[in-house]
């Protein structure tokens, strides 16, 4: 049984404003969607920004057509942003929106279908449609309402072109800004901010753009004061502190240039190229190089030289990169040449699904390298987390002169969301390459025994010649034919992962420190996990929940957390088998990937809740997971416990 | 033409040190007795030596083969990759480090076979280095597997009735890709040829691609025998902005022909009859354009020192403040 459906029905059943009231709320989404090159896009950013400076918390995603230039009116056509507003910092997309501003019945419809909408939904809709010349479209806006009314939307009317006809010639470039007017009348927006917005997006055009821009807004403001009987609160909290908005990808570019890395390599790949484009954009003004390589073989391989000799350099990609990548991981792991691999996790296996949501990498990237390859791999859990891993890694790699992989995926690299503004130290930016002569006799890998590090001399430095190689080989870099050697480098390059391990603390319980449930997340499904466990604990459910940022080497005393509770699981963007399957059994099941590593690391048995969605996790689905495992007495005796 | 000025930045920086040939010499090489590549390695040190490159100063980057080796045998700084990405990683090394002299070493399948895609992109990016082929047209490490460049007909382990498909031919490829600013041809059995080309490839600033034809006594002996016994069945291209038949190889090779290295059709004329005319195998340089984009001088850009780029990443974080 799909956990939704014993979710109760007043998840889907949100935040309905009535009549001549204002609606307060803590949490409200909204959705603005158009045809491509209408400007819903620049609309809900704009939205997004002012409600982030106005004290909101906001979480926005894109609405990405399916199609690169698709036909116009047609359902795969969609394009816009999603905004959740909040009262508090909103870590997730959260679950249905609440209403809609659609510029066609077509791209209305498709995300209907989606099932992205609270039954309940307010739909603001462009009307003209209604009354078309071409039949052809009449037919079309009556069989989409007969549709739409199947549901319970409250659909309102509006007269978009018309009114945007009464300032410009072409309302095809402006209409959005007549719907910002209607938002920032609906949310009670500040207009100051938003005509600043309006004034800066415009900054480089003519100035008479950013008047009849501004006019629009007035227009769409004055018309929804008018006309649109309801308003919808959602106070925001006391600022605390500066704070910058972009999406994860961006703070990724910035985290690159934050850590000190001077190279940077990549063949694009979505969904990470668009750390590419901004970085490519921005680097050189801090002396940086960003390198599209002619594949991710050779990217990885650009990276690598650049590491072996000087500051450790980076390398972006998603799935089918990091597969092309394997190989030159190993030699990195094996030569222990500093190297950082930011995958930006889409839906797989091979092309997968390009532009989607998944989580579906961590097995492959612990495990993916033939041979014994110890290496670290972390996952940001926030926008914040991608800017700061980019920092944590560098000095990891350079520190353990070791591989580090960062799991960000479409979810972080997309969603747009402020927070605490980075205070950048000169210190993160790392010390040029050491270009002092080496000591006589001192070996490239002086390994300390206990610990397994040892100093790396990079090319210029007088008397540290040696051949990295990626055969075996002894302290000396000397190709190794003796077994005993093997089995001592191995150690040597494993320790590393151990010592780094004694530096972590044990995770942070989000609850109780004990209960029924413990609900494990990793990456960027953090937000959607506690928000679900908030809901859950809300209704007497004792469940709690803890969010693993280090994946290797996993953080100390998750086996002592895990003891404290009836049961563990794991909720995962991941496929795992329902237990309740044709064919599976305890024996054959396979189950979510975490769950599967913290099953072999802690042999406590943990139970998986994963869907592959192709969507960020939305807390209904969390919760009502835990629900299915908490309330359902036959599930709650199959699915083993902790004893 | 030299561009002696590049080079002189880039020797030794210590101007009392001399280098003497042992400053450049490794552990005893391993390849077989009679191998080509033990030429090929003595070659590179008299190179440095000649030059007064320091060896920490020189990053040696190889794939794996027999030619992968090469690095462990020669005392600078060196990089035993991967099959066939030697070339990615000398790219990283020379982008991030500018001052360093970087040699990529490759076998035929290494180069041609496996490393295909970036051979013919490195040859583009034209980056600063020399990248050396050591072509025996067989897979010397994995015992006897054909490989591109193997004659037709010619039996090997995997195609015992005889290769299949007529050989590759990369100077031919290489000529052939845009932005190519130096193919040369040499063998690693004329010492004082293979001398001279290696210090024309390491005086052109760009992408010095060299085909070091050598030979594998292990497993094809036979393969450039006639070569190596009848100086009749060499032809040297000679050109004082290419090489020039010094050091006595006029007296031994009386086959010679004027070519002028910046005629880039005729280069491809020449390489193009290469295999096919079996009659003569062509040495000297092929190729050679001083004026094309070399990739790392396009892409160097000003180092920032850490305030700077705290600084300016401070001003990049305020179009993001809310
Ligand atoms: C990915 C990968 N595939 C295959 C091999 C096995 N392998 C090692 S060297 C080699 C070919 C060597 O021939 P060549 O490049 O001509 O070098 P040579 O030994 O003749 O110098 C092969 C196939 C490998 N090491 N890695
Ligand atoms: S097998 Fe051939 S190429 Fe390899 S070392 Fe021996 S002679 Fe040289
Ligand atoms: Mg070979």
């Amino acid at each position: 049984m799909p956990p939704q459906s014993t979710t109760p029905r007043s998840a889907r059943s949100t935040s309905v404003p009535t009549e001549g009231e204002t609606l307060r709320t803590d949490h409200h989404t909204v959705e603005v969607v158009s045809d491509s090159g209408e400007g819903a896009q620049t609309c809900g950013r704009i939205f997004g920004t002012v409600s982030a400076r106005m004290g909101n918390g906001v979480w926005s995603v894109e609405i990405i057509p399916a199609e690169i230039e698709p036909p116009a009116r047609t359902p795969a056509g969609a394009s816009g942003n999603r905004i959740r507003l909040g009262s508090e910092e909103v870590t997730n997309w959260g679950d249905y929106s609440d209403l809609v501003v659609a510029f066609n019945e077509q791209v209305l419809l498709s995300r209907h279908r989606l099932g992205v909408l609270a039954d309940d939904a307010t739909i603001l809709i462009e009307e003209m449609w209604a009354e078309d010349d071409d039949e052809e479209v009449r037919e079309a806006w009556d069989a989409a309402m007969e549709e739409l009314a199947q549901a319970d939307y409250r659909i309102i009317r509006v007269p978009m072109e018309e009114e945007c006809l009464e300032v410009v010639e072409d309302p095809r470039k402006g209409k959005n800004m007549f719907v910002l007017g209607l938002l920032a009348h609906l949310y009670e927006r500040d207009t100051d901010l938003i005509e600043d917005a309006i004034t800066r997006k415009f900054a480089h055009k003519a100035d008479a753009i950013t008047e009849s821009n501004i006019a629009l807004l007035h227009r769409g403001l004055d018309w929804a004061e008018e006309n649109l009987p309801f308003r919808i609160e959602v106070p925001p909290t006391a600022d605390e502190g500066e704070k910058v908005v972009m999406n994860g990808n961006q703070a990724v570019a910035l985290g690159t240039v934050a850590a000190g890395f001077e190279l940077a390599s990549m063949y694009p790949i979505t969904p990470a190229s668009s750390i590419s484009h901004y970085l490519g954009r921005i680097f050189e003004d801090y002396g940086g190089i960003l390198h599209q390589a002619e594949d991710e073989i050779a990217a990885a391989g650009v990276a690598l030289g650049a590491s072996f000799s000087g500051k450790p350099a980076v390398t972006f990609t998603s799935g089918p990169g990091v597969a092309l990548k394997t190989e030159f991981l190993g030699l990195a792991i094996m030569t222990e040449t500093p190297l950082v691999l930011v995958d930006v996790q889409r839906g797989g296996p091979s092309t997968g699904l390009p532009t989607r949501v998944e989580q579906s990498d961590l097995l492959a990237s612990l495990y993916g390298q033939p041979g014994d390859a110890p290496h670290v791999v972390i996952a940001p859990a926030t926008i914040e987390d991608c800017f700061h891993a980019m920092v944590t890694a560098r000095r990891i790699a350079e520190t353990f002169r070791a591989v580090v992989m960062i799991l960000s995926d479409a979810n972080l690299g997309r969603g747009v969301q402020p927070f605490p503004r980075p205070e950048p130290e000169v210190a993160w930016q790392g010390s040029p390459p050491d270009q002092s002569a080496v000591p006589e006799d001192k070996p490239p890998y002086d390994w300390n025994e206990r610990t397994g590090l040892s100093q790396r001399f990079v090319p210029g430095q007088a008397g540290g010649q040696f051949s990295a190689t990626g055969l075996a080989h002894d302290e000396e870099s000397v190709v190794a034919y003796d077994y005993d050697l093997n089995q001592h480098a191995s150690e040597m390059r494993s320790r590393k992962l151990a010592v780094l391990q004694s530096t972590l603390t044990p995770p942070e319980v989000h609850g109780e420190d004990s209960g029924d449930l413990l609900v494990v997340g990793w990456g960027s499904t953090k937000g959607a996990i506690e928000e679900a466990v908030d809901r859950a604990r809300e209704e007497g459910l004792s469940v709690s929940s803890l969010h693993l940022t280090f994946l290797s080497p996993l953080p100390p005393g998750l086996g002592e957390i895990f003891g404290r509770f009836d049961r563990v699981m794991t909720a995962e963007i991941n496929y795992s088998d329902d237990p309740d399957a044709p064919y599976i059994t305890e024996e054959n099941r396979r189950r979510g990937q975490l769950a599967t590593l913290l099953r072999s690391t802690t042999l406590v048995d943990v139970d998986s809740w994963s869907r592959v969605l192709t969507e960020p996790l939305r807390p209904m689905q969390v919760h009502g997971a835990i629900r299915d495992r908490l309330l359902d007495e036959s599930r709650a005796a199959t699915t083993g416990g902790n004893g | 033409m030299r561009t002696q000025g590049c080079s002189l930045l880039r020797r030794a920086q210590d101007q009392d040190r001399v280098l003497e040939m042992d400053d450049y010499e490794g552990p005893q090489a391993r390849w077989c007795p009679g191998c080509g590549d033990h030429s090929i390695l003595a070659a590179t040190e008299r190179l440095l030596k000649n030059e007064q490159i320091a060896p920490e100063e020189t990053v040696v980057v190889s794939g794996i083969g027999c030619s992968g080796r090469f690095p462990h045998h020669i005392d600078t700084y060196g990089f035993h990759a991967i099959h066939g990405r030697a070339l990615p990683v000398a790219t990283g090394v020379k982008l991030h480090r500018p001052d360093l002299n970087v040699f990529a070493v490759m076998g035929d399948g290494d180069c041609i076979s496996i490393g295909a895609g970036h051979w013919i992109h490195a040859t583009r990016y034209n980056a600063d280095m020399v990248a050396m082929m050591f072509d025996n047209h067989i897979y010397g490490l994995t015992k006897k597997q054909t490989s591109p460049t193997t004659p037709q007909g010619y039996a090997t382990n995997t195609q015992p009735h005889g290769t299949y498909l007529p050989p590759m031919n990369p100077l031919t490829a290489t000529l052939g890709v845009s932005n190519v600013s130096f193919v040369a041809q040499t063998a690693e059995w004329v010492p004082q040829h293979l001398n001279a080309t290696l210090e024309a490839a390491h005086h052109h600033e760009g992408f010095s691609f060299v085909r070091i034809l050598q030979r594998c006594p292990h497993y094809t002996s036979e393969m450039f025998l006639d070569a190596v016994r009848d100086p009749d069945r060499i032809e040297l291209l000679v050109h004082p902005d290419g090489v020039e038949a010094g050091g006595g190889l006029s007296e031994i090779y009386e086959h010679r022909r004027r070519h002028d290295p910046s005629d880039l059709d005729f280069a491809r004329r020449l390489a193009e009859k290469e295999g096919t005319d079996a009659e003569r195998i062509r040495l000297g340089v092929y190729y050679r354009d001083e004026s094309r984009p070399v990739y790392d001088r396009i892409r160097s850009v000003p180092r920032r020192s850490a305030e700077e780029r705290v600084q300016t990443l401070e001003e990049e974080l305020d179009r993001h403040a809310v």
